[in-house]
């Protein structure tokens, strides 16, 4: 089974900025695939050379088994967009512009109607249907954005930054249609600044930094490479003196917080076991056990050099 | 690309051609614009200079009706869609660059010929009767596609500035409209400008119009035809050609 996208040793240049340089990776069929990096990183300049906005100097991008270089017609076929600015027609109704999606991907003006119809009653613009977009607020452009994306029920869809700046209902809204979509087994394509998003929603995600790629993995594996010390917060039923944690095996560190110990752990699994078999021996019981593990905002700003 | 995606990308280009006339087109101020201009130009043109026949003005208002429309709207829709990021939408849709620009070239034929229409019928409703009919509806067709292409060319230069553009078809379609025999015609215009004559593809339009109208004109009718097709078929090319080459620098 071919690869949805295959990105292969694809390089941009801007006159003397190298933007992309040379980038590889595949994005699996049926993934939700998280593209992060910091502005200026090269995000939009790899997703405009995966959509076919921009021809790679260097490389190929593989589209469902199409190559975008020599092929793109056919390749632009195969999926459906979301880009960051909405833009969508201001002069056209919902339906206008609906229709002309339909009419671009090459659907018969039958199925185009039905299609046009049935997207927006699910993404509730029908009332909205032959109002001009330029009435419309943020979070009904948005849907009309994503419905225009879906006329032609890609199996492959690139959003950029679909929930910035929305009310929480149409953030909802979205984010539970891209869950429903990729269960249908449509491969998504996701550049976010939300690491929540990418933490949530994605199987895996790639970080660029300076037009290179840093690291792809998914996100727990990515949070679990970044350190290697982690910390743990206990709390038990009853006060206990620091030397009942001073040699416990796995513990590095521990501190007093208020009711809590903060403990750092190399190994958090053995260090873990070690509370247990304390609380058991000294008949105590844990009141809460929490492992702080690093956020995927961590491994972003740890990786992109964010954070020092 | 085979036959069947040829006609399926020239499906395209009149879908975005419609695009075009119902965004930009169809509104009030450029219709009535449209008729209005040509119609100004020409009563200030009859009221300088009254021993002029009626046929012979008219030929000259369809002339610049013609040149005007079919270069009102075309220059400035890539400047647009490049500001409002629909041109990226446009580019990551299964439509080849070519089925973008023959589109908006479509709309602007279309524009063209439809108010040139409405300005041989005010003619004919003040008593002009056209001698040569097919070959002034074919040479409106050719002459509006020309044009058009024109006006694609004026808005190869990759800015998102449509003031700009504007600014740089006003330097072009005026001069054109003085060489191109539109107030005084080809022979009483001196050497270089006769020169100069033979450079616009308006100055074959409005003989075509003249001999349609009075029966007459300054070239053999033959040469006004092909030349017209001429420059047609440059002037489409060559916009299709610069425009592949600027169109990813308005993204």
């Amino acid at each position: 089974m071919p690869d949805a996208i295959s990105v292969i040793n694809v390089t941009k240049r801007f006159g003397s900025l190298t933007a992309v340089n040379s980038i590889s990776f595949s994005v699996k069929k049926g993934e939700i695939f998280g593209f992060l990096g910091p502005n200026g990183a090269g995000k939009t300049t790899t997703t405009r050379m995966l959509t076919g906005v921009l021809k790679p100097d260097f490389g190929d991008v593989q589209i469902l088994g199409h190559s975008m270089v020599s092929a793109p017609l056919l390749a632009k076929q195969k999926f459906g967009v979301v880009p960051e600015t909405s833009n969508a027609y201001p002069d056209l109704t919902a339906w206008q512009n609906l229709m002309f999606m339909g009419e671009l991907y090459g659907l018969g003006s039958e199925h185009a109607k039905e299609r046009t119809l049935y997207l927006l009653q699910i993404f509730d613009l029908y009332e909205h249907a032959q109002k001009k977009v330029q009435s419309f607020s943020k979070g009904m452009k948005q849907r009309l954005i994503l419905a225009m994306a879906l006329i032609h029920e890609p199996e492959l869809i690139f959003l950029d930054e679909p929930t910035s700046g929305l009310d929480v209902s149409s953030a909802r809204m979205i984010l539970s249609m891209l869950r429903e979509m990729n269960s249908r087994g449509v491969t998504i394509f996701l550049t976010t600044h939300n690491m929540d998003e990418a933490n949530t929603l994605c199987h895996r995600v790639g970080i660029i930094r300076s037009g290179n790629l840093i690291a792809i993995d998914s996100p727990e594996k990515l949070k679990d490479t970044l350190d290697k010390i982690h910390q743990i917060e206990v709390s038990f039923n009853r006060d206990i003196p620091e030397e009942m944690l001073r040699n416990l095996p796995g513990i590095t560190t521990f501190s007093r917080f208020g009711d809590k110990w903060k403990l750092s752990a190399q190994d958090k699994d053995l260090a873990i076991r070690s509370l247990v078999a304390l609380s058991e021996h000294e008949g105590m019981s844990i009141i809460s056990l929490n492992t702080l593990a690093p956020t995927l905002d961590d491994v972003f700003l740890r990786l992109t050099g964010g954070e020092k | 690309m085979n036959i069947r995606m040829v006609r399926e990308q020239t499906r395209r280009a009149f879908s975005i051609a419609k695009k075009d006339l119902r965004i930009y087109y169809y509104k009030p101020p450029v219709l009535i614009s449209g008729i209005l201009m040509p119609i100004f130009l020409c009563m200030a043109f009859l009221m300088g200079n009254k021993s002029v026949s009626l046929p012979f003005l008219i030929a000259g208002l369809l002339s610049m009706t013609l040149f005007f429309t079919a270069t009102a709207i075309s220059p400035v829709i890539f400047p647009w869609e490049g500001q409002t990021r629909t041109l990226e939408r446009l580019i990551s849709c299964p439509v080849a660059p070519e089925s973008i620009i023959m589109g908006d070239m479509i709309a602007s034929t279309i524009f063209g010929i439809a108010i040139t229409l409405v300005a041989l019928f005010i003619g004919h409703l003040i008593g002009v009767i056209v001698i040569h009919w097919i070959l002034l509806i074919c040479a409106i067709i050719i002459g509006s596609i020309c044009f058009s292409a024109i006006g694609m060319l004026l808005s190869v230069p990759p800015t998102a500035v449509s003031q700009n553009i504007m600014l740089l078809s006003t330097l072009v379609k005026f001069p054109l409209i003085f060489v191109s025999g539109i107030f005084m015609p080809v022979e009483q215009m001196p050497g270089a400008g006769q020169v100069i004559a033979y450079l616009s593809p308006l100055t074959y339009f409005t003989d075509i119009a003249r001999f349609s109208l009075t029966g007459t004109g300054y070239f053999p009718i033959y040469f006004d035809v092909w030349m017209l097709l001429l420059f047609t078929i440059i002037l489409s090319v060559a916009s299709i050609v610069l425009h592949k080459k600027t169109m990813p620098l308005r993204i």
